[in-house]
């Protein structure tokens, strides 16, 4: 009996040993520079974020054919999270701890970069997100690519006040942070503006939601109220196309009452039939139709790789483009990849942007961007109708939020914080 | 005196023992050897394990109502997710002013939701006792009240595992809402400590994954208890042959219900274990493709017997793991595949294939 | 409706042929006013170079230039202005790569049929490379619109010159109201009559003059217009002074009644449309659920792969689109089929090889079938990529049918509510007359019996999974007409699917109809008290519910294929 028992447990601890080890070798270090794509490739939000991967694939591709970055080439490493927030920690974790990567270019939604900051905070390793949001936050590890909400929201409603002439204004979106917050702060402008409560409706909806016919008519009955109506839509991807159809069916048309959307790209609207979205708007900071050679070289290289001439380009890819190669010129300048003398040097990186314009990483660690407002023509493309004199610089802490106004962000001394209250002079929220 | 317990179940020593060096070693090595050291567990490998072995409690929990009860739940990602949201609370309670906005009380999201006090469900959190209590509570008088009303009118079969999905997918429509005050899509997230030790240190980290080893242990023991005592064996022939049972003049929906409510209380139990070691809990844990996977786990190991349960959690969580990472494009083929391979070839799981072989060999 | 392009184009043809005489006598008199020195000759050769000049001018990339050139081009009154600007407003006037000059041309698939569009002369097929097309911006749009709603206000199209008089209603300029008091009294047809009548009506409501006012103010009674009752409620509010907006009393009272009447006929619209609404969310579930009613509820297999039946279906749709793309009516309607074959060739296929082997372990074809659904999922992400593909939705299901302000059917939903029934009918027959029909029940009811009778099971298995999920395949068309296709698209609706059909009572076509129908209106019924979820959430309750008092469904299973 005792044999047996010694017998088993050797060959059990034995090999949970074996099992364990699986995990836990780390991949031969070769002599590379690890990138880490942290964006989902199954799962709810594959639909955003494959084009992303593959955006990246393609900018690392195209520096290995330059060189490389010091001296070394660069290797992707590509997992994928399968759009579940726990195992996006999870999966940022593997990449930095076991990969080794340098920086990590990942991230859509709001709740996934929450769930991957801790980590990417305790290790202090690197983070590139690319996408819009909803701003209120600025880590000493993170930068942020995409457009904060007046990067993007806020022009669009002085677009639509001055040069629309609107005065009655429905904030629709999908019930979770990125909208709740734009709304919050679109309300505050439009109060402060001038604009009455009941000139605003304000609606939430659920994720997918696909059945728009009440919502759409509530909308018609309150645009109908003799002044100039428009809708500001933070409705959130798979929910577009039921919301704009119904609209088309109902017999709204853009010239009566017209729908800026800060989610609808390219890329969104090269899945949809565009036929009802015809001139409706979107605000982003970059659109696949302006004309510059930047961005014509940009989209052949892409059609390029890809292998498909008809692959659209959006914003969050423009995003990833600055991001990658602001990060490049960082790691030239610091010439290191460490993520310490990176962080230092990326503040103030200059970069071209694909529109004409020249991008800076801000202390804030958000970038400067123009600002366009484009009308959805019937080929999925946008026209742009209006844009900003000059680059935007991104606010990681929203003026227009009583909680948020006093709060102010820099990564340079002698601040050095995120999140510094410039009544208290104190600096909260942090872990380090 | 525990292995005397298990004389004659050899596959529970097995596993039990197993799962005794899993959790000391590892947190044992993790914490002594230095970095680069073969003997060194990365806390990468600390928080995975740890994962798993929640969710081992999880699929033990599923294991029970279902391999011996015979009540196939769709919904047991619930209950996990109330646990999971109990400990949440606590930690949220625990950052106290070190929030983004530095309230002392409200969490950020209630200061941004512009609420002024703290709802009344959210008191007592910050009691680490009180929350640990509802980690119980909550799943349980869920599961209590559900399983009263559906046993009782001899709700059985698919209608049964429907109506748990219909539970689950209520549940997560209303956790979305940010009304509710949990934190909608973000969840709650950002924890900082716990009793006070910080929760990124790699003390707490090796600590917490002892506990969960120990509590897996112990469910194991408990739950293997359970279906040995006569309560157990009267369960087991409800599944096998309710009405027999009912004629017999036993009251089948109290032992149904009976095991329903542990078992709820159990996989909160995975969930309270499982949020401070991946640091967020939000209403995705309830969605029913979730609790659908539980199930699948439970079906690789083999339903019916608990290690089953255990084993299956642990193998398909690290196929999952391994694929996510080397095969990202095509790892849902295999998973796929896999399923089907195994529900047609193997109906009692990983665990019936080995049963199998050592009966061939005798 | 509004026509489609070439019916369009043809028909202001033919207007283009009658209106040149009017123009040019319009265009010769005020020549004469401004100068009569000119002769004829040099002055309409000047028109011409003016005409082209502005023409070309549409070219110009800044929208305001591009305004003015539009400006100047109605000006100038040449016959072809109007075809021109009607080509610009449906997106038809393109750029000529080669030779800069503007063209009109229409897509017929691969190529566009093009003409000049200064003289009208066909120029035949030019590739998609060859051409640009002269975009337009919104403000451009509906001053276009309102421009040539002027000059449609006397086309013969009823529709069409409907829809001139509500272009010229929403921007009430002095010209417009003049212009629609002079066609008031010509207007044969009623309801533009009509609509007239309440447009001058409403611009009475400003009037200075009390008994005008009092007149307008009485005839909107009639009226179901929104606009009338926006109008009549700003009359009873009160301004920034505490001044009431109307400052007679008497008018006052009047608008008030008036006000009573018109709600009340609004009452009655409301509650048609939530029932439209309910009725047609129920119809989407039905068509979703009814597949399942017959893989889950007649066979027992729960089939977790249903919702990637529909997403089969709905890939079919956009393949048959791209198969044909000139006849996307038509070829949703081959879709129907197509997805049905699809949908059921995979589903019988899913049965020969997995299925089968699993009968009398219901449990387990969840899990089996639950793989299959990630391996469909993951197999349409790698062909056909994991974005969301376009399916077009053809003209007649787009749009709605007008009833009036307050009531109006969109066609996509009506058709659907129309479609599900005849799905459902058409099953219900399968069912009740085929022997394919006979034999499934017969093998639903006892499968031992039957085979004893000589039914094949086997075969009769593969088919009705088949049938079951080719109808989830033509759900699919469906769906694709509402909402994304995509590789989640399965996943959405299989919890819905599958509460349909338990709520309706398992192995009941009627049930599950009758139960999709409940669910759709309590949700729309709901919706607006509660909010989009939780009016979800307590439509989730209540059938959890109503489960524990009737555990087997609304119209449960009698006999002895209950009792397993």
């Amino acid at each position: 009996m005792k044999n047996i028992l010694r017998k088993t447990g050797i060959t059990s601890v034995l090999s949970a040993l074996v099992f364990m080890a699986g995990i836990n070798t780390a991949v031969s270090a070769e002599d590379t520079i690890k990138v880490g794509i942290l964006h989902s490739l199954s799962g709810t939000m594959a639909i955003s974020e494959t084009t992303l991967k593959d955006t990246m694939l393609m900018l690392i591709d195209e520096q290995n054919k330059k060189g490389g970055l010091l001296g070394k080439k660069l290797e992707a490493v590509v997992v994928d999270p399968a759009s579940n927030w726990p195992l996006f920690a999870e999966k940022a974790r593997e990449l930095i701890t076991k990969d080794k990567v340098s920086t990590i270019f990942g991230c859509w939604t709001s709740v996934s970069r929450k769930s991957v900051l801790p980590v990417i905070e305790e290790l202090n390793g690197l983070l590139f997100y690319p996408v819009q949001y909803e701003g209120e936050e600025s880590s000493k590890n993170v930068f942020y690519t995409g457009a904060a909400p007046n990067q993007q929201a806020i022009p669009a409603i002085d677009y639509l006040m001055n040069d629309m002439g609107v005065k009655r204004w429905v904030l629709a979106g999908t019930d979770y942070v990125y909208p709740r917050t734009t709304n919050k702060i679109l309300e505050a402008y439009l109060k402060s503006k001038g604009v009455d409560q009941k000139d605003i409706m304000i609606n939430y909806t659920p994720f997918g939601h696909s059945d728009w016919q009440s919502i759409v008519a509530e909308i018609k009955k309150f645009g109908s109220a003799g002044k100039k109506t428009a809708v500001v839509s933070t409705i959130n991807g798979d929910a577009n196309i039921p919301f704009y159809k119904e609209l088309g069916n109902q017999g709204m048309s853009a010239e009566d009452i017209p729908v800026v959307a800060f989610s609808v790209g390219e890329e969104e609207l090269s899945g949809m039939d565009t036929k009802p979205l015809v001139g409706h708007m979107a605000a982003w900071n970059y659109f696949m139709s302006i004309d510059t050679t930047k961005n014509a070289a940009f989209i052949k290289q892409w059609h390029e790789f890809t292998k498909d001439p008809k692959r659209v380009t959006n914003d969050p890819m423009e995003a990833h483009y600055i991001g990658f190669n602001m990060w490049v010129k960082a790691v030239e300048k610091a010439g290191t990849t460490d993520s310490n003398a990176v962080q230092k040097a990326m503040i103030g990186i200059k970069f071209p942007n694909l529109t004409g314009g020249t991008a800076q990483m801000l202390p804030n660690h958000h970038i400067s961007k123009p600002v366009f407002i484009g009308e959805i023509q019937d080929d999925g493309q946008f026209m742009t109708v209006w844009q900003t004199n000059t680059l935007v610089k991104g606010d990681a802490w929203s003026d227009f939020l009583p909680e948020s106004k006093p709060i102010i962000s820099d990564w340079t001394a002698p601040i050095n914080c995120g999140n510094y209250n410039t009544i208290t002079k104190k600096c909260s929220g942090q872990k380090f | 005196m525990l292995l005397k317990f298990l004389e004659n179940d050899k596959e529970s020593q097995w596993v039990l023992i197993v799962l005794l060096a899993v959790t000391l070693i590892i947190p044992v090595c993790n914490l002594i050897f230095p970095e680069g050291s073969i003997f060194y567990f990365s806390a990468y490998t600390v928080s995975l394990i740890g994962k798993y072995l929640c969710f081992a409690i999880l699929a033990l929990s599923l294991d029970l109502v279902w391999g011996y009860c015979g009540i196939l739940v769709l919904g047991q990602g619930a209950f996990f997710a109330l646990g999971g949201y109990a400990m949440g609370m606590y930690l949220m309670r625990q950052i106290g002013d070190r929030g983004v906005y530095g309230d002392p009380i409200l969490p950020d999201f209630m200061v941004f939701l512009d609420w002024k006090e703290l709802p009344w469900y959210w008191s007592g959190f910050d009691i680490f006792p009180f929350a640990m209590l509802m980690v119980f509570v909550v799943p349980g008088t869920l599961a209590f009240i559900f399983g009263w009303l559906t046993f009782r009118s001899r709700v059985t079969g698919v209608y049964l595992s429907i109506i748990s999905q219909a539970l689950t997918y209520a549940l997560l429509l209303a956790f979305f809402r940010n009304e509710m005050g949990f934190g909608g899509n973000n969840g709650l997230t950002d924890f900082k400590d716990i009793l006070g030790f910080n929760l990124q240190s790699d003390v707490v980290r090796a600590f917490l994954l002892m506990c969960t080893g120990t509590a897996l242990m112990s469910s194991f023991l408990v739950s293997r208890w359970v279906v040995r005592t006569r309560l157990g064996r009267v369960v087991t022939a409800i599944r096998d042959q309710e009405s027999r049972v009912r004629f017999l003049g036993y009251r089948v929906e109290m032992f149904k219900l009976w095991v329903f409510v542990f078992s709820a209380m159990l996989a909160g139990l995975a969930g309270a274990l499982y949020v401070p070691q991946v640091g967020i809990i939000n209403p995705s844990e309830f969605s029913p493709l979730i609790s659908l996977e539980i199930v699948v786990w439970v079906a690789v190991g083999g339903r019916g017997s608990l290690y089953g349960a255990i084993i299956g959690a642990i193998i398909v969580n690290y196929g999952k793991t391994v694929m996510t990472g080397l095969f990202p494009e095509v790892w849902l083929f295999t998973l796929g595949a896999a399923f089907i391979l195994v529900t047609i070839f193997l109906p009692d799981g990983l665990v019936g294939l080995w049963k199998r072989k050592t009966q061939e060999n005798v | 409706m509004i026509l489609n392009g070439t019916g369009r184009l043809a028909m202001l043809f033919l207007i283009a042929m009658l209106l040149p005489l009017l123009f040019f006598s319009q265009q010769i008199n005020a020549q004469e006013v401004t100068s009569k020195a000119n002769s004829d000759v040099t002055e309409i050769l000047e028109v011409k170079a003016d005409f082209s000049s502005a023409l070309l001018a549409l070219k110009q990339r800044s929208l305001s230039k591009r305004a003015e050139a539009i400006k100047q081009l109605i000006k100038i009154e040449n016959p072809r202005t109007i075809i021109i600007l009607d080509a610009l407003l449906i997106g038809n006037l393109f750029e000529n790569r080669a030779d800069g000059s503007l063209l009109i041309a229409e897509n017929q698939g691969d190529y566009y049929a093009a003409s000049q569009a200064e003289t009208g002369d066909s120029i035949g097929r030019l590739k998609k490379a060859d051409i640009k097309k002269i975009r337009l911006s919104n403000r451009l749009r509906s001053q276009l619109r309102l421009l040539l709603a002027q000059k449609e206000l006397y086309l013969e199209d009823t529709d069409i010159r409907m829809q001139a008089v509500k272009t010229l209603a929403k921007n009430p300029t002095k010209e417009a109201i003049q212009l629609l008091k002079s066609v008031a009294d010509s207007e044969q047809d009623e309801t533009i009559q009509q609509e007239i009548q309440l447009i001058l009506a409403l611009q009475d409501m400003t009037s200075s003059d009390k008994n005008v006012r009092l007149a307008a103010v009485e005839s909107l009674k009639q009226h179901t217009s929104l606009e009338a009752v926006n109008r009549l409620q700003h009359m009873l509010e009160k301004d920034s002074d505490g001044q009431f907006n109307e400052p007679d009393k008497q008018i006052r009272k009047i608008a008030k009644s008036a006000l009573v009447k018109i709600e009340a006929r609004l009452q009655v619209y409301a509650t048609i449309k939530t029932v439209f609404f309910g009725l047609s969310l129920g119809a989407v579930l039905v068509l979703a659920a009814i597949g399942l009613a017959i893989t889950f509820g007649v066979m027992g297999v729960i089939n977790m792969a249903h919702g990637e039946m529909m997403m089969l279906g709905a890939y079919t749709t956009y393949v048959m689109q791209l198969i044909m793309p000139n006849h996307i009516a038509l070829s949703l309607i081959l879709s129907i089929p197509a997805a049905f074959i699809v949908a059921g060739l995979v589903g019988i296929a899913i049965e020969r090889g997995i299925i089968r082997f699993l009968y009398g372990r219901p449990l387990e074809t969840l899990l089996a079938t639950f793989g299959v659904s990630l391996f469909l999922q993951q197999t349409v992400r790698s062909i056909f990529s994991p974005l969301n593909r376009s399916v077009i939705t053809p003209d007649f299901m787009s749009g709605s049918l007008y009833i009036n302000d307050f009531l109006s059917f969109t066609w996509n939903r009506i058709y659907i509510l129309v479609f599900c029934l005849l799905v459902f009918a058409a099953l219900l027959q399968i069912l009740r007359r085929t022997r394919l029909g006979l034999e499934v029940r017969a093998v639903s009811q006892n499968r031992n019996m039957a085979k004893a009778m000589g039914i094949p099971t086997d075969k009769v298995d593969a088919m009705t999974f088949g049938l079951g999920s080719g109808v989830a395949g033509i759900a699919g068309v469906a769906l694709s007409q509402i909402t994304n296709v995509g590789p989640n698209l399965g996943q959405a609706y299989i919890v819905d699917s599958f509460m349909v059909v338990v709520f309706g009572g398992v192995g009941n076509l009627w049930g599950t109809l009758v139960s999709g129908f409940t669910l759709g209106i309590a949700n729309k019924v709901l919706e607006p008290i509660a909010g989009a979820v939780l009016a979800k959430v307590v439509v989730l309750v209540f059938i959890i519910l109503f489960i524990q008092k009737r555990p087997r469904g609304l119209f449960p299973q009698k006999g002895r294929a209950a009792e397993s």
